[in-house]
C-alpha cells in the first residue's frame, strides 16, 4: 500500500480527486502487481508445491522408474513398513548422533569467533572473510580434502606419527566415521554461523553494555546478561537452520565414507538416494523422505521454542 | 586476500565502532587467538593448492607443504577428466539460473514491496516458505517430472515416449530457476527503498515495468549482487540434484565430474585437487570481489546452503 500513499493533500476538492485517482490507479497497480509475481509464484507453485504433492502420493504407492506400469497405491504400507525397518531406524540415530556431534561444537566455536571478530581492528575484514571461506567452498570439494587429510598417508596421520602417536584409520571404522565426517562438518559450518552471529552481536545495543558496566558487572556477567539474552533472535535462527542443514548431510557423506563402514555413516538422505536411485524403490524412499521432513520440522521447532524461551 | 578488502572494511568498522562490546578496540590477546583460528580454519585450503602441484610420484609418503619439483601436469589431467566440459555445462546452468533469478525473483520481491495486490501478503509468505522444504522431499517428484516433461528429449505432450529434461541442462537447471529466498530478500530491499521516485514516475506518466526496470533495478545493485551470488552459489555447488539428473559425461555438472575421480579405484590426489582448485577458483573469485555483500547486513539471514 505503501507506493500508492500520496503525500499529505492540499484543498478538499484535490483530496477528492486525488482519491478518486488513487482509486483507479490502485486498480491498476494492483493487476500489475499480479503480473510481475506471477512467473516466480507459478515457477514456485509448480516445482515446489507440486512436487511436494506429488511425493505425498507417490509415498502412498510401490512404484519402479524401471517398470513398465504405473505407481500402485498401497495405502500406509511404506510407512508402516518403515517403522520396523533397521535400516531406516539407524540411519535416523545415525543423522541424530550426526546433528548431535557437530550443531553444538560449530555453534560454540562460532561464538567464540564471533566474539573475537566483534573488536574493531585493523584488518579484522581479513579474519572475518576468511574464516567464511570454507562456507564459500563446495561440500564436495572440502570433503575431497578432507578424504586426503584422514587418508592412511594423509595430514591427521601424518601429526600423529610427528607426536609419535600410532596411526587411525579414521573413516574406515565404524566407531569413528562418524565422528570423523562431523569433524570436517563442523569446521565446514563455523564460518557461515560466525558471520550471523556476529550480525547478532553488532545489533546489542552498545548502552546495555555501559549501563552493565555501571552497575559493576564483570565481563562474564556482561555475557551472561547483556550478550546472551541479546543474541538470542540470531541464535535461534542459527540453531534452526543448522539442524535443518545438518539432518539433510548427503554431499559429504557421499565423497567421505559412501555410507559405510557397515552403515555406520548412512544417513537418511543417503539411504532414500539408494534406495530411490539403486534399488530403484520410488515409494517408500518417498515415505522415508517424509518421515524425515516431519522429523526435520519438530526438531527445529523444539530448538526455537527451547532457545527463545516459551512465548506467553 | 587480505590486500583487497582491508580498504574496504575498515572504514564502515570504523563508523560503526561505537556498536556492540568491542567499542574499545581489541587487545593483542583477541587478535593473536582469531590468527590462530584463521589459520588452522585455512591449513586445509593450503594443503589442497600444494597437492595440486605435487607431481603424481610424489604425492605418497610424507606430504610435504612446499612440493619439491612442482608441475603444472594436474591441471592437465584434471581437464582431460572431462572437466573442460563440465565446467562449459555448469558455466551454461549458472548463467541460466542467475539471469532467471535476477529478474522474476526480484520483480517478484518489488512488486511484494512496492504494489501490493489483494492477498500479497500471503501469496508472498506461502512462496518463501518453498524455502524450508527438504531437497530429499522433491527429489524423486523432481526426478518423475524432468522425465516426464513435455515436449522435451522425444516426449510428446503429455510427457509420454522420450526421456524428458533427464541428462540435459535444461533438467539440471530445473530446481534453481527461482529461489525462494531470493524474492524474500528482494522484498526486504525494496520495503526499504524509497517509494517517493515511483509516485513521481507515475504522475509522469511512466509505466510500472519501466518504474521498475528503469528506476529502481538500477539503484539496487547491492540486491542484485547478493542474488547474483546465491543463483552462482547455488548452482555451482550443487552435487545430489546433477548426480540423479545427469548420466552421461556430456551433461555432467563440475562437482559430478569431481566426483568421478573417486569411482576409479585409487584415487588420484593430484589431479583431484587441482580438479579443485579450478572449480573452485570461479567461486571464490566472485566471494572476494563481494566480500561486503557476503558479510554485510543485506543478508542477515540468508547467508546458508
Amino acid at each position: 500500500m505503501a507506493a500508492v500513499t500520496a503525500p499529505a493533500a492540499g484543498t478538499a476538492s484535490a483530496a477528492a480527486e486525488g482519491r478518486r485517482d488513487r482509486r483507479s490507479r490502485r486498480n491498476r497497480t494492483r493487476w500489475i502487481g499480479v503480473a510481475f509475481v506471477a512467473p516466480a509464484a507459478l515457477y514456485l507453485l509448480v516445482f515446489q508445491l507440486v512436487p511436494v504433492l506429488y511425493g505425498v502420493a507417490l509415498s502412498l504407492t510401490e512404484y519402479s522408474p524401471l517398470s513398465r506400469g504405473a505407481p500402485r497405491p498401497v495405502g500406509l504400507a511404506n510407512y508402516a513398513a518403515l517403522l520396523d525397518d533397521p535400516e531406516f531406524g539407524q540411519a535416523l540415530l545415525v543423522t541424530g548422533r550426526y546433528v548431535l556431534m557437530v550443531l553444538p561444537l560449530t555453534v560454540a566455536i562460532a561464538l567464540g569467533l564471533a566474539l573475537l571478530a566483534n573488536r574493531p581492528f585493523r584488518g579484522v575484514g581479513a579474519f572475518r572473510s576468511a574464516l567464511y571461506v570454507p562456507h564459500i567452498v563446495s561440500l564436495t570439494v572440502v570433503s575431497m580434502v578432507w578424504l586426503w587429510m584422514y587418508s592412511p598417508d594423509g595430514l591427521f596421520n601424518e601429526w600423529l606419527t610427528g607426536l609419535g602417536l600410532p596411526e587411525q584409520r579414521w573413516l574406515l571404522q565404524e566407531d569413528s566415521a562418524l565422528a570423523a565426517a562431523s569433524a570436517m562438518r563442523v569446521w565446514k559450518a563455523l564460518g557461515s554461523n560466525m558471520v550471523l552471529l556476529l550480525a547478532g552481536l553488532q545489533g546489542i545495543p552498545r548502552e546495555l553494555y555501559e549501563a552493565a558496566s555501571m552497575d559493576g558487572a564483570g565481563a562474564w556477567n556482561r555475557f551472561r546478561y547483556v550478550t546472551l539474552p541479546g543474541l538470542r533472535p540470531m541464535l535461534t535462527y542459527v540453531v534452526a537452520m543448522d539442524i535443518v542443514y545438518l539432518a539433510q548431510g548427503f554431499a559429504e557423506i557421499y565423497v567421505l565414507t559412501q555410507g559405510g563402514p557397515l552403515g555406520s555413516t548412512t544417513t537418511v538422505n543417503y539411504l532414500i538416494y539408494t534406495e530411490a536411485f539403486q534399488y530403484n524403490s520410488f515409494g517408500s524412499a518417498s515415505a522415508m523422505a517424509f518421515v524425515l521432513f516431519a522429523l526435520i520440522v519438530s526438531f527445529s521447532g523444539l530448538a526455537v521454542r527451547g532457545i527463545s524461551g516459551r512465548k506467553s | 586476500m587480505s590486500t583487497t578488502s582491508t580498504p574496504a572494511r575498515t572504514a564502515p568498522r570504523a563508523a560503526a565502532a561505537g556498536r556492540g562490546p568491542g567499542r574499545r578496540g581489541a587487545g593483542v590477546t583477541n587478535v593473536v587467538l582469531l590468527a590462530t583460528a584463521t589459520v588452522l580454519v585455512l591449513i586445509p585450503f593450503l594443503w589442497v593448492v600444494s597437492l595440486a602441484f605435487t607431481p603424481t610420484e610424489d604425492a605418497f609418503g610424507a606430504p610435504q607443504l612446499i612440493p619439491e619439483d612442482p608441475t603444472l601436469g594436474n591441471f592437465g589431467t584434471a581437464w582431460d577428466a572431462n572437466l573442460g566440459q563440465a565446467l562449459w555445462n555448469t558455466s551454461v546452468v549458472t548463467v541460466v539460473a542467475v539471469l532467471t533469478n535476477v529478474v522474476f525473483a526480484t520483480a517478484a520481491g518489488y512488486a511484494f514491496a512496492m504494489l501490493p495486490f489483494r492477498g500479497s501478503t500471503a501469496l508472498f509468505y506461502g512462496l518463501v516458505s518453498t524455502a524450508a522444504i527438504p531437497v530429499s522431499v522433491t527429489l524423486i517428484p523432481l526426478f518423475l517430472m524432468a522425465k516426464q516433461f513435455p515436449l522435451a528429449g522425444g516426449n510428446d505432450l503429455l510427457g509420454h515416449g522420450g526421456s524428458g529434461l533427464l541428462d540435459s541442462l535444461g533438467g539440471v537447471v530445473l530446481p534453481y530457476v527461482i529461489g525462494p529466498m531470493n524474492i524474500f530478500l528482494a522484498r526486504q530491499y525494496f520495503s526499504a527503498a524509497n517509494s517517493d521516485l515511483a509516485e513521481a514516475a507515475r504522475i509522469d506518466g511512466a509505466g510500472e515495468v519501466r518504474i521498475f526496470t528503469r528506476i529502481y533495478l538500477p539503484l539496487a545493485k547491492p540486491l542484485l549482487a547478493v542474488v547474483s551470488i546465491f543463483a552462482f552459489t547455488g548452482v555451482w555447488d550443487d552435487f545430489l540434484w546433477p548426480l540423479v539428473v545427469t548420466s552421461s559425461a556430456e551433461t555432467q555438472t563440475v562437482q559430478l565430474a569431481l566426483a568421478r575421480f573417486l569411482t576409479s579405484g585409487n584415487v588420484q590426489y593430484g589431479p583431484l585437487m587441482a580438479g579443485a582448485v579450478l572449480i573452485t577458483l570461479p567461486v571464490l573469485a566472485v566471494f572476494l570481489f563481494n566480500q561486503r555483500a557476503f558479510v554485510s547486513g543485506l543478508t542477515d539471514g540468508s547467508v546458508k546452503g
